[in-house]
């Protein structure tokens, strides 16, 4: 069983999202010990990429900051060796194809699966491409996470069928970022899903308060946040993880109303 | 449904390397295109536009004095700066525009680097009554002030992308981020021969009017093939458009001109094929200036209709199969190209299309007269007349 699901075995999953390097590998280590000491069921770990098409500015200026600050995909491993020596919880990957890619598919997701990183989701591959990096996440045992969007309609139940880890549903039309609306139809989308797999569903882009997560903790198994806390990040540089660590406190909390 | 769709591959390259929110809209567009392709009220109406509108078919024009000065091949220019607003980019969008139009879209928007395909997409949605919205690197506005003017006239309006190195791939990264947030009205006319499938398709086909004439035409005034049909690529579009009806006639030399910058030996380039490698962005599989990491390059040209870091994947695929080969030219080369051209024909080049011209005047004096080279000159170059006085050194300003 993917070890992802035990992030969904403390009520509904709240997981934060934090761009590496952003601003040094040392606020990130911080940063993430800070978000799973204090409820954190996975945490998404982006390695930046110079051109992330599918972010807002907010998580734009994140991957700016790291690239930088000097981070790469090496050193990426190096922090998460780090960070695995003192978090148990799921960790994922979020970046772009090409960050796989030119790594080396192979060799970059046998790094994944040998220092302890349990997922991959890269926004610029769809359902379509997946067998660009499948068989290696097959090989390796990693979990690459499918994403649902508002427009997906028809194509729901194909993605959902051949879903590993967790689904990510995209609460709106658009980029990352915080908004005051979403979709309308999350709960036909959810009940869809459930109708071909029992795989747990988490749904981000946009929420950035305990109200909205306590909404959409209701529709879904979990929720995602991304630009509220590297907003946080933007704010208080290196000292951010503990104002991070209070923010996922209350998120959690808020999740499990 | 097939497990994996294999369309919109040239060889290893191409895909549909898109977030999840665009797939439906990119489904749709397929299957508009493929409709519309062989309807023949499509193509007549396309073919008007074209003719009584676009000034098309564009002159092949036999340049004597420059053949006689370099003394070699005789060279012929497929003359796409003589169409309505000064470029080939006028073919596309078109094409696009009124696709777009006929799947029920009411906004056009797009990226542009120098401004010249958003200019065209500005003039093809005022054309068609279309809401217009253009993507422009907030550096190249500034570089492109007049262009960014003729974009308002005509009714659009520009937004001046301030992320990543603010020119023309931050504005293609823009106007993709603007499509997730807004598809179900808009159609992203994408300007080039490059992103996701049907993208390079679709702009292919719509460019291949330029190889068709140009066959036409030669055998119309040389009986024969050309030997050599060379263009400047950037994402490729001209280039494509000119080698397309090229490709199956092996005799027929193909040859890119990519933009070099200061030198593919320096980091100041943009010549992709010459110096990028295999990888995914953009939406497609393709080659990429880019670092170890897979970080896309921050490229450079004196051109900014070429400073690109990618290239449209079925030149790559050209390319990985030797039919075409692409050859680096440097800014210098392509100044004194520019400046070559409009002494000796009167014809002031684009500086992107002076590219091709600058390899021509390498390569024509070693070739028998009795061999053919056809240069598409895919744009007019009134455009970088202050740029390139100013690379002159003479304090110009427009």
């Amino acid at each position: 069983m993917s070890k992802i699901r035990e992030a969904f075995q403390n009520g509904k999953a709240f997981i934060p999202f934090i761009t590496c390097g952003d601003p040094d590998t040392e606020t990130t280590y911080q940063a993430v010990l800070a978000a799973a000491r204090n409820g954190a069921d996975l945490i998404e770990l982006g390695i930046p990429f110079s051109d992330p098409t599918a972010e807002g500015p907010v998580i734009q200026g994140a991957n700016i900051r790291a690239l930088a600050g000097g981070i790469t995909t090496d050193k990426v491993f190096e922090l998460v060796k780090r960070i695995r020596t003192e978090v148990s919880i799921p960790l994922v990957f979020m970046t772009y194809a090409n960050v796989v890619f030119s790594y080396g598919s192979d060799r970059f997701i046998k790094t994944c699966s040998e220092i302890g990183i349990d997922g991959l989701i890269i926004p610029d591959i769809p359902y379509e491409e997946k067998e660009e990096f499948e068989p290696y996440c097959e090989k390796y045992d990693v979990d690459l996470i499918s994403m649902v969007a508002p427009t997906s309609e028809d194509r729901v139940t194909m993605i959902a069928k051949e879903a590993k880890g967790f689904i990510y549903i995209v609460s709106s039309l658009g980029v990352t970022g915080m908004r005051s609306s979403f979709s309308s139809d999350l709960d036909a989308v959810v009940a869809k899903i459930r109708e071909v797999t029992d795989v747990p569903c988490a749904i981000g882009f946009g929420i950035s308060n305990p109200e909205q997560a306590e909404k959409m903790a209701k529709v879904a198994d979990g929720i995602i946040v991304g630009s509220a806390v590297v907003k946080i990040l933007e704010a208080k540089g290196t000292e951010a993880p503990e104002s991070i660590g209070a923010f996922v406190k209350e998120m959690k909390e808020a999740c499990l109303k | 449904m097939s497990k994996v769709d294999k369309k919109g591959r040239f060889g290893i390259h191409g895909g549909q390397y898109i977030p999840e929110t665009l797939m439906n809209a990119i489904h749709e567009l397929e299957e508009a295109y493929e409709h519309y392709k062989n309807d023949p009220e499509f193509q007549a109406e396309l073919s008007t536009l074209f003719n009584e509108y676009a000034n098309r078919p564009s002159l092949l024009y036999y340049a004597k004095k420059m053949t006689e000065d370099l003394g070699g091949a005789k060279i012929y220019l497929k003359r796409e700066d003589l169409n309505h607003t000064g470029a080939h980019k006028v073919n596309n969008v078109l094409g696009q525009a009124l696709l777009a139009k006929k799947m029920g879209k009411t906004r056009l928007i797009a990226e542009t680097g120098a401004g010249q395909h958003g200019v065209a997409t500005a003039t093809a949605a005022a054309l068609m009554g279309m809401e217009c919205v253009v993507f422009m690197g907030e550096e190249d506005t500034k570089r492109q002030a007049l262009n960014v003017y003729r974009m308002k006239l005509l009714g659009a309006s520009v937004v001046p992308v301030k992320t990543g190195t603010a020119t023309l791939k931050d504005a293609v990264s823009e106007a993709m981020r603007e499509w997730t947030t807004r598809v179900e009205d808009t159609h992203y006319c994408l300007g080039s021969v490059m992103g996701p499938h049907p993208f390079p398709t679709i702009v292919r086909d719509f460019q291949a009017v330029i190889s068709k004439e140009i066959k036409e035409q030669m055998l119309e005034k040389e009986g024969r093939l050309p030997d050599v049909v060379m263009a400047c690529v950037g994402g490729g579009s001209n280039a494509i458009g000119s080698f397309y009806h090229f490709i199956e006639d092996k005799e027929v030399q193909l040859i890119g001109c990519e933009a070099a910058g200061r030198g593919i030996d320096t980091f100041e380039t943009a010549a992709t094929v010459n110096t990028g490698k295999l990888g995914i962005f953009h939406g497609m599989k393709s080659y990429f200036c880019q670092d170890e990491y897979g970080q896309i390059a921050p490229v450079y040209s004196i051109s900014a209709g070429l400073d690109y870091p990618g290239v449209g994947p079925e030149h790559a695929h050209l390319y990985d199969i030797g039919r075409a080969s692409y050859v680096p030219v440097t800014d210098d080369e392509a100044v004194e190209a520019f400046e070559y051209l409009s002494r000796t024909e009167g014809i002031i080049p684009a500086i992107e299309s002076s590219h091709a011209v600058a390899h021509a005047l390498k390569i024509a004096p070693t070739m028998d007269k009795d061999k053919i080279i056809v240069i598409t000159i895919s744009g007019r170059g009134d455009k970088d007349c202050a740029a390139i006085a100013r690379y002159r050194g003479e304090n110009i300003y427009e």
